[in-house]
């Protein structure tokens, strides 16, 4: 018999959907765009994109979208980047907004400041393979991590890639970049978690 | 990083370029709204835009009143990044580097190099590699894409017609982009030289988009799109985002919605920018656009771009 390939969704309300749809193509995975809260039935896991989340609550907001996405979030993996961290997070400043809470830390939005403070960081993680290039876009800082999540990797004295369970998050764009090692942990998450 | 300006070092501006079009990732698939003053911005941010364009006077206004368009006051644009968490984008007149300039010291996420100003010189757009904001450009087809990429652009915008509520001329502008770039992809590559001398674009950016099918930076609309309808239709053309300008807050001709003392007019100009919203996310069920286009109160008159004359077209502004 065939192993089952996981079906995997991105977010694509909108944000940097294509990319990592892209990504996971890349690594042998199949990658269905959601944009509709019925289509959620149908995955064993979700990509959460970067984005604006303020834009992604107003369409969570419609048709029971945010409720299915809670009911989601909170048995099955989820990868969540930029926006999608903000979105998972327990508690989320700079305005106070709504947030799923299923990964118990706090969020700090456009935390470095604006457009003109985005930059490219290359450093080591705990990642296997050498430094990680990161990318941060009006980035959002992790200001408070409950004891026992992991942290993969840091900028300054910041987490920046976390995993909780079946819960990974960053606040960097690893899809911006060549590199598919933080994909590939999220397949691997899937994988272990669907056999 | 910050203190890296990019000026004339090849290395550190391939950084800051993947930066630039980075940014316009996250934008793909929302709305971009015009608005003139914090309550606008509040309403944009509160119906789901993805980034609002601070400006003085939205383009119908600027057609209506006539004289020099410039970059707006600094004094508003700063207002507006105060109340907004979503990107801010402000417009700078054709070729005017030194309002570029004083738009990145603001520290505005996105600039409009835009043809809604008056152009500020005839021949020579901005360098935009010079600066560590990302530009957004007008373009009527490949070439000129193509031209203002190399300048430094990260993200393309139709031109259409601004400030007419008639989305005839950024139906034509997405239709030529796209054919354009179709044609491309069947040529032999050594056909591709002549390619980019009709085209009037750099032979490597031409071989790029023969390559991979697109333009290497993200593909938005503009110009005219002023219903759910229009929005859908131009995200079905090929659009990848759409910037709506005059269509939300503008009742008649010069006129603005009274959104601060006029309840009825404020409800209008917000159930404008929701459905516009809704529309671009779900702009390939016709359902969900149908439902969206009747949540409408109104809509801006408009005014057909068939009847402006040739020497008042924004559009041909640029080259």
């Amino acid at each position: 018999m065939k192993p089952h390939t996981p079906a995997i969704g991105v977010l694509a309300l909108q944000g940097a959907f294509d990319v990592h749809a892209l990504r996971l193509a890349e690594l042998g995975a199949d990658a269905t765009l959601v944009r509709k809260p019925g289509q959620l039935a149908e995955l064993d896991a979700l990509v959460i994109p970067g984005g604006e989340s303020t834009t992604f609550l107003k369409h969570l907001e419609r048709s029971g979208f945010y409720e299915a996405l809670n009911e989601f979030v909170h048995s099955k993996p989820v990868f969540g980047t930029c926006a999608g961290c903000i979105l998972l997070a327990s508690e989320v400043t700079n305005p106070h907004q709504r947030s799923l809470g299923v990964l118990d830390i706090d969020v700090e939005r456009n935390a470095y400041g604006r457009q003109n403070d985005s930059s490219i960081l290359t450093t080591e993680t705990s990642l296997p393979g050498g430094p990680l290039e990161m990318v941060f876009i009006r980035a959002p800082r992790i200001t408070r991590i409950a004891s026992g999540i992991q942290v993969l990797a840091r900028r300054d004295d910041s987490p920046v890639l976390v995993r909780q369970g079946r819960i990974l998050a960053s606040t960097f764009h690893p899809e911006l970049s060549d590199d598919p090692r933080v994909h590939q942990l999220f397949l691997d998450i899937v994988q272990s978690s669907t056999t | 990083m910050a203190e890296n300006n990019g000026f004339g070092q090849h290395h550190d501006s391939s950084t800051g370029l993947r930066l630039k079009t980075g940014l316009a990732e996250m934008l793909k698939g929302g709305v971009i709204m015009d608005v003139m003053n914090v309550e606008q911005a509040r309403i944009a941010e509160e119906a789901g835009a993805v980034a609002v364009m601070a400006l003085e006077r939205v383009p119908a206004m600027i057609r209506a009143e006539g004289g020099v368009a410039r970059m707006a006051s600094p004094r508003l644009i700063k207002e507006i990044m105060a109340v907004c968490t979503i990107p801010v984008m402000a417009k700078a007149r054709i070729g005017h580097f030194a309002e570029a300039q004083i738009l990145q010291s603001l520290g505005v996420d996105f600039i409009d190099e835009s043809e809604v100003l008056t152009p500020a010189d005839e021949q020579h757009h901005i360098d935009k590699h010079a600066f560590t904001t990302p530009f957004v450009c007008g373009a009527k087809n490949l070439g000129e894409a193509l031209r203002r990429i190399s300048e430094g652009a990260a993200m393309i915008r139709t031109k259409g017609e601004p400030g007419t509520g008639d989305v005839v001329h950024a139906v034509t502008h997405m239709r030529t982009i796209v054919r354009e770039i179709k044609a491309l992809t069947v040529l032999r590559e050594d056909e591709l030289y002549a390619a980019a001398k009709n085209l009037q674009a750099p032979y490597e950016l031409v071989r790029m988009v023969a390559k991979a099918g697109k333009l290497p930076v993200p593909n938005f609309s503009a110009g005219g799109i002023a219903t759910p309808a229009d929005a859908s239709l131009m995200m079905q053309l090929g659009a990848e985002t759409i910037f709506v300008g005059s269509g939300i807050f503008m009742k008649e001709g010069s006129t603005p919605l009274d959104i601060e003392k006029n309840a009825a007019e404020r409800n209008e100009a917000i159930s404008r920018a929701r459905a516009i919203v809704l529309a671009t996310l779900h702009y390939d069920d016709p359902k969900i656009v149908a439902e969206a286009s009747e949540a409408v109160i109104g809509s801006m008159k408009g005014l057909a771009a068939a009847a402006i004359e040739e020497k008042n077209l924004m559009q041909t502004r640029g080259w």
